[in-house]
């Protein structure tokens, strides 16, 4: 159970001025449950990319199998793929248009052709999911707070029954709090639920606290692909590309370039600190 | 008197039911007192719902006190004759870039300003080139906006401020849309801004790596002023920060952590090199 993509390219414009070339021989494979984070800056290809894991674009070449099967194969049923692999695009909130939160999150699961009953089940589900409190569910969705309607807008997707919920930077604008609501309701579902998530993002202090595997794009190929500790041992890279690591990172090279004894490869605050007590010998 | 001085502001936000009664009211900004100085860099934080973006909205009179006064540049804001001349002297820049570009092309955008005061084609031009320039985007100015990143537009957004020659510039979260390239660039634009043209600067941000360049921190919550002083001050409060929903800088939150273990560090350190000096001293 997997996504496995092939040698993926897609040309914007194809023969016109304005071609361009925005995903070049891209291969990785995603394992059923992994929680991956995705890094590129603005163009690096990756929203082209994960259009591509729900069929919304068509490459110019290359394969995608979901689960084994070639999605591009005659007769593959595309809806269900769109059901199976969730996206949530940048500023979902955007998106809610219902009268009341239930009825926003039920508009999926209805689609799908379940009855009201079917729906609200798998609504309140979700909602439950992305810790949205009951008495905000006969509220418009409207009247809620940025987070809050962030969440109902991730519900809706999850309603759906996704295998794979991709999220497009989906704590953009939002202040720390609303970011730790988001980003900690990620975690306990991809505890509970085995679900694989994909969340695209700048951040790189988020996705080292949360994510097992980074994969970094870059000009439209994948320029690194491993554990965060691994990807951040390459902090010098990374700048070149215009990103940077974690601000612990870069501390504790510092620290090893000035002669200190020290694990490097900490990426969060905690690590960090056992890093340096150790190297100062202090016991903890 | 300072260049922007509040007393007792304060702004109620009012909700009327479907038959036009008071169904509720909230206020946003509740007594807050504020005295910038002219050339200061005042960074104001506070989690979404605090009042920060309220209160910055009276800076340049596009909301007005319910109680309470506002002066901008000794005016007060609800001085209906000289709205024109506290919106010239304190402009505003928004966190959506996409919302407040309005030209077709980068020059004729920043020069919509001038030209709608009615200031002289030439005049206008000069202004033009000084704003981009000191923005960084003179290069870019027979492009399309829409062409360009997150960061260039809200530096055209910066430069077309610029054009009316304020005294004191406002942005309201700048940065929440953009990329950590683009987030560097308005930064930088900014503080090279205050620092070389002296015009006072309000930057209202969640980010807390945004606020260590500035003068002088102030935190929000629930409508009120809650903390203010030096950046280092500020940070030295980790978690009365955490409680009010803000984040401290990784290096600050990793200080703190490590003085807790015991370790004799200062409060409130800001950067990795004084985090990395002050360990060197330990080892």
């Amino acid at each position: 159970m997997s996504i496995k993509i092939e040698n993926l390219n897609y040309i914007y414009s194809p023969e016109t001025a304005y071609e361009m070339h925005a995903l070049k021989d891209i291969n990785i494979e995603i394992l059923k449950g992994q929680f991956v984070g995705l890094i590129g800056h603005t163009g690096s290809g990756k929203s082209t990319l994960i259009q591509h894991l729900n069929a919304l674009l068509k490459p110019s070449s290359g394969v995608i199998y979901f689960n084994g099967k070639n999605i591009y194969e005659a007769g593959y049923d595309m809806k269900q793929l769109r059901s199976n692999v969730g996206l949530v695009f940048q500023y979902p909130e955007h998106q809610l248009f219902e009268i009341t939160v239930l009825k926003d999150v039920c508009f999926g699961p209805k689609n799908q052709g379940l009855s009201d009953e079917e729906a609200v089940t798998k609504a309140k589900k979700a909602l439950e999911m992305v810790g949205l409190a009951e008495h905000l569910y006969a509220q418009s969705p409207f009247d809620l707070s940025g987070g809050q309607k962030r969440r109902v807008a991730i519900a809706g997707v999850l309603a759906m029954d996704p295998e794979v919920l991709i999220l497009d930077e989906p704590t953009a604008g939002l202040d720390p709090r609303g970011r730790n609501e988001i980003l900690g309701q990620l975690i306990q579902l991809h505890r509970k639920s085995n679900i694989t998530i994909i969340l695209v993002s700048h951040s790189m202090e988020d996705i080292a606290k949360y994510v097992e595997r980074i994969i970094v794009m870059n000009e439209g190929e994948v320029k690194l692909d491993g554990k965060p500790a691994d990807i951040f041992a390459h902090y010098k890279e990374l700048e070149k590309i215009n990103h940077a690591a974690p601000q612990v990172t870069y501390i504790l090279h510092a620290l090893e370039e000035r002669g200190f004894y020290i694990d490097t490869s900490a990426i969060t605050v905690e690590e960090g600190k056992v890093a340096i007590l150790n190297a100062l010998g202090k016991r903890i | 008197m300072g260049i922007i001085k509040a007393d007792q502001l304060v702004y109620e936000y009012k909700k009327y039911n479907e038959e036009g009664d008071l169904d509720s009211s909230v206020k946003a900004v509740d007594g807050v007192e504020l005295d910038v100085k002219a050339g200061e860099f005042i960074a104001i934080l506070g989690h979404n719902g605090s009042g920060k973006s309220t209160l910055a909205k009276h800076i340049n009179a596009i909301l007005l006190p319910t109680e309470g006064t506002i002066f901008v540049d000794g005016i007060d804001t609800r001085n209906d004759e000289q709205i024109w001349k506290i919106r010239q002297s304190a402009g505003m820049v928004f966190q959506n870039p996409d919302n407040q570009i309005i030209g077709t092309v980068v020059e004729e955008d920043v020069g919509f300003g001038p030209e709608n005061i009615g200031i002289p084609t030439r005049k206008i031009w000069e202004r033009v080139d000084e704003g981009l320039k000191a923005v960084g985007m003179l290069g870019y100015r027979k492009h399309s906006p829409n062409k360009l990143s997150g960061g260039q537009k809200q530096r055209v957004a910066i430069a077309g401020v610029l054009a009316m020659r304020p005294k004191c510039i406002v942005l309201d979260e700048p940065t929440a849309m953009l990329d950590p390239k683009g987030r560097k660039e308005v930064i930088t634009t900014i503080k090279t801004l205050n620092e070389e043209e002296q015009i006072t600067a309000i930057l209202i941000t969640h980010y807390m790596d945004e606020v260590i360049y500035a003068d002088k921190a102030i935190v929000m919550d629930n409508g009120k002023i809650v903390m203010q002083g030096t950046p280092r001050e500020i940070f030295a409060h980790v978690e009365e920060l955490k409680e009010i929903g803000l984040d401290v800088p990784q290096v600050t939150m990793l200080a703190y952590e490590l003085k807790k273990a015991g370790l004799s560090l200062s409060d409130g350190i800001l950067t990795n090199d004084e985090l990395v000096n002050e360990l060197c001293q330990l080892k």
